[in-house]
C-alpha cells in the first residue's frame, strides 16, 4: 500500500475538478447499441468503459446523469455508440463533451455500416484515444479535492455494527481535511429520521433531510417493498429500520452540509445526503433496482470513487470509478478473501477495532487515488446500470451558505 | 450483566436484544445473566436473541432506537427475528419458505 502522507495526483480537467483515473467512456445510447460497445472495448478493457442508458423513451434524469458521467473527472474522453433511431438526445451529450474539453466521437450504427464497421471505426478511435490518456500529464492534487461516496450492499447483521461505522471513521477523517464525502439511499434510513436531522447544518436542511426520508417511506410503502434484499433476512437483518440503523452508520458523525440529489455536484467539502429517491408519484419502479444503481449516482455527483460495504459478500466494482470492498463479516472474508480490499470483521473477532479499521480504510483511499487498483477494479469489474427515474430540482434550504 | 455471553453484543443500554458476535451451533448454551438457554437451531453471526422477555407487540430496540414490534411473546434468550417481529414501515421479503420447500421437495425428490 502507498504510504500515507504520497503526493496525490491527478489529471486536470477544464472545469476545475481532477480525475483519479483517465479512462475512455464508450456510451451505448440504447440497449440496441450495448453490443457495439461492448465489442469496442474488447481490446482495451482497462482504459476503455462501457456505460449507457438501455431505453429508446426519452427522459430527462438519465439525459443529465450520462452528461455528468461523460464529463466526470475521471474520464479522458468518450465515444458515443447510437443505433441511430433512438430517442436520447445524443447531440446535446456530444455537445456537453466537446465543451468539457474532452476528445468527443459519435458513432451511428445505421449511418456507419452496421455493427462490424462501427466495431472497426470504434476500437480504432479508442486505441488512439488510449495512447494520448496514457501519457497525459498530472497535476499535484489535495485530499480536500476528493470526492468519495458510500453505498451498502447485501447487508447483514454485522455490517451495522463493523463495516458502516468504519465506513463513517474513515469519511469523518475525510470530511475534518475537507473533503467531500457523499451517503445516500433514503430508502435505507427510514427510522433514522431524527437522529439524522439533529446533525443538520441549518434547521431548514434538518426539514428537507426528514422530507427525504419521509419521501422515500411512502414511495417504498406504494411498492409494496422495502429496499431490503432475501439475503439480508438469511444474514439476520429483521426489518428495514433495522438496515437502516446499520446503514446510517457509514455516514459517520461529522455535521451534515447539505442534501443532493443525483448528478448535483456539491459545492464544497463536506457531509451530503443523497436523496435517491424519485420526486412525485410512483413511476418507473424501485428506484435503484441493485446497488450499482447507486453506483452510478455518486459518480453523476462526481464521486471519485465508492466504499461499499459488505456482509452477504457483493463482488461487483464499477465503470469510471473504483469501488473499496470492505467486508464486515469476517466469514465471508475468509471465503471471499481475493474480492475483499478490507476485513472489517476484524472488529467482531476482536483483532482490531472501529478506528484501527476506519484508518486503514481511509488509507486505502489515500493509495487508490494515487492510482492502487482496488481489487474489483484489478478483477476488471465495470458494472453499470442506468434506469428511468424523475426528480425535481433541490430547493435553496437543501445547500445553505 | 457481567455474567453474560461474550459472544453476545449489546450495542446500547436500552437494547432488549443481543447480537451474535459468532455463530452458536444447534444445542449448544448461551449465558444471559444467571440464565443458561440451550439454543434449538444454530444461529448464525450477526442474528439477534431477546435480552429479556419480550411481549407481543412490545418495541424492538437495538442501536438504542426501535426496528420494529413483536408479533407474539418473545422468551430471553430466544432468536428474535421475521418470525417474531414485523417492520413498523414495509414488511420483510424472504425466501426462507421458498428455501425450505425446494429443500424439502429435493430431498423428496420433487414428489412430496
Amino acid at each position: 500500500m502507498t504510504e500515507l502522507g504520497t503526493a496525490l495526483r491527478g489529471y486536470e480537467r477544464q472545469d476545475g475538478r481532477k480525475g483519479i483515473r483517465n479512462v475512455v467512456a464508450v456510451a451505448y445510447l440504447v440497449e440496441c447499441a450495448h453490443h457495439v460497445a461492448r465489442e469496442i472495448v474488447m481490446l482495451n478493457r482497462d482504459a476503455a468503459h462501457v456505460i449507457g442508458f438501455p431505453g429508446c423513451f426519452p427522459n430527462p434524469y438519465s439525459q443529465g446523469i450520462m452528461e455528468r458521467l461523460c464529463t466526470h473527472p475521471n474520464v479522458g474522453a468518450v465515444l458515443l455508440v447510437s443505433l441511430g433511431c433512438e430517442s436520447f438526445n445524443r447531440y446535446k451529450l456530444e455537445q456537453a463533451v466537446e465543451e468539457s474539453g474532452r476528445p468527443v466521437h459519435t458513432i451511428v450504427i445505421q449511418n456507419d455500416g452496421g455493427t462490424r464497421r462501427s466495431i472497426e471505426q470504434g476500437q480504432r478511435w479508442v486505441a488512439e484515444r488510449v495512447a494520448e490518456l496514457q501519457s497525459a500529464p498530472t497535476v499535484p492534487m489535495d485530499v480536500s479535492e476528493l470526492v468519495v461516496g458510500t453505498v451498502c450492499g447485501g447487508s447483514d447483521g454485522t455490517s451495522g455494527i463493523t463495516g458502516n461505522p468504519a465506513a463513517g471513521r474513515a469519511f469523518d477523517r475525510l470530511v475534518a481535511e475537507g473533503a467531500t464525502c457523499i451517503f445516500e439511499e433514503t430508502g435505507e434510513l427510514i427510522g433514522c429520521e431524527d437522529i439524522m436531522a439533529s446533525r443538520a447544518r441549518t434547521p431548514e436542511l434538518a426539514v428537507e433531510l426528514r422530507h427525504a426520508v419521509e419521501k422515500a417511506a411512502t414511495y417504498y410503502a406504494t411498492l409494496g417493498f422495502g429496499s431490503f434484499a432475501a439475503g439480508n433476512a438469511d444474514g439476520g437483518l429483521s426489518t428495514i429500520e433495522e438496515k437502516s440503523l446499520g446503514a446510517y452508520a457509514k455516514s459517520g458523525q461529522s455535521e451534515i452540509s447539505g442534501l443532493i440529489k443525483p448528478g448535483d455536484i456539491p459545492p464544497r467539502g463536506g457531509l451530503y445526503l443523497m436523496d435517491v429517491v424519485p420526486d412525485g408519484e410512483v413511476r418507473f419502479g424501485f428506484p435503484n433496482i441493485s446497488d450499482n444503481a447507486e453506483i452510478v449516482e455518486m459518480m453523476a455527483s462526481g464521486a471519485h470513487m465508492t466504499l461499499f460495504v459488505t456482509g452477504r459478500g457483493s463482488v461487483v466494482g464499477s465503470a469510471l470509478s473504483p469501488v473499496i470492498k470492505i467486508a464486515a463479516n469476517p466469514h465471508m472474508y475468509e471465503r471471499l478473501t481475493d474480492d475483499m480490499d478490507i476485513n472489517a470483521g476484524r472488529v467482531l473477532t476482536g483483532e482490531a477495532d472501529l478506528a484501527e479499521v476506519g484508518d486503514e480504510i481511509y488509507g486505502l483511499i489515500l493509495a487508490l487515488a494515487a492510482g492502487e487498483k482496488s481489487k474489483s477494479e484489478a478483477l476488471g469489474h465495470t458494472e453499470f446500470i442506468l434506469t428511468y427515474k424523475s426528480f425535481e430540482p433541490i430547493g435553496p434550504a437543501c445547500l445553505p451558505v | 450483566m457481567t455474567d453474560t455471553d461474550s459472544r453476545l453484543l449489546l450495542l446500547s443500554p436500552q437494547d432488549n436484544v443481543f447480537v451474535l458476535r459468532a455463530a452458536i451451533k444447534a444445542g449448544e448454551t448461551i449465558r444471559i445473566g444467571r440464565l443458561d438457554i440451550t439454543v434449538p437451531d444454530r444461529l448464525g453471526i450477526g442474528h439477534k436473541v431477546a435480552r429479556g422477555a419480550i411481549r407481543d407487540g412490545e418495541p424492538i430496540i437495538k442501536y438504542g432506537a426501535p426496528i420494529g414490534s413483536a408479533t407474539r411473546d418473545i422468551a430471553v434468550g430466544e432468536h428474535v427475528h421475521i418470525h417474531n417481529i414485523k417492520s413498523n414501515y414495509t414488511p420483510t421479503h424472504s425466501l426462507t419458505e421458498a428455501r425450505e420447500t425446494y429443500e424439502r421437495n429435493r430431498a423428496g425428490g420433487w414428489h412430496d
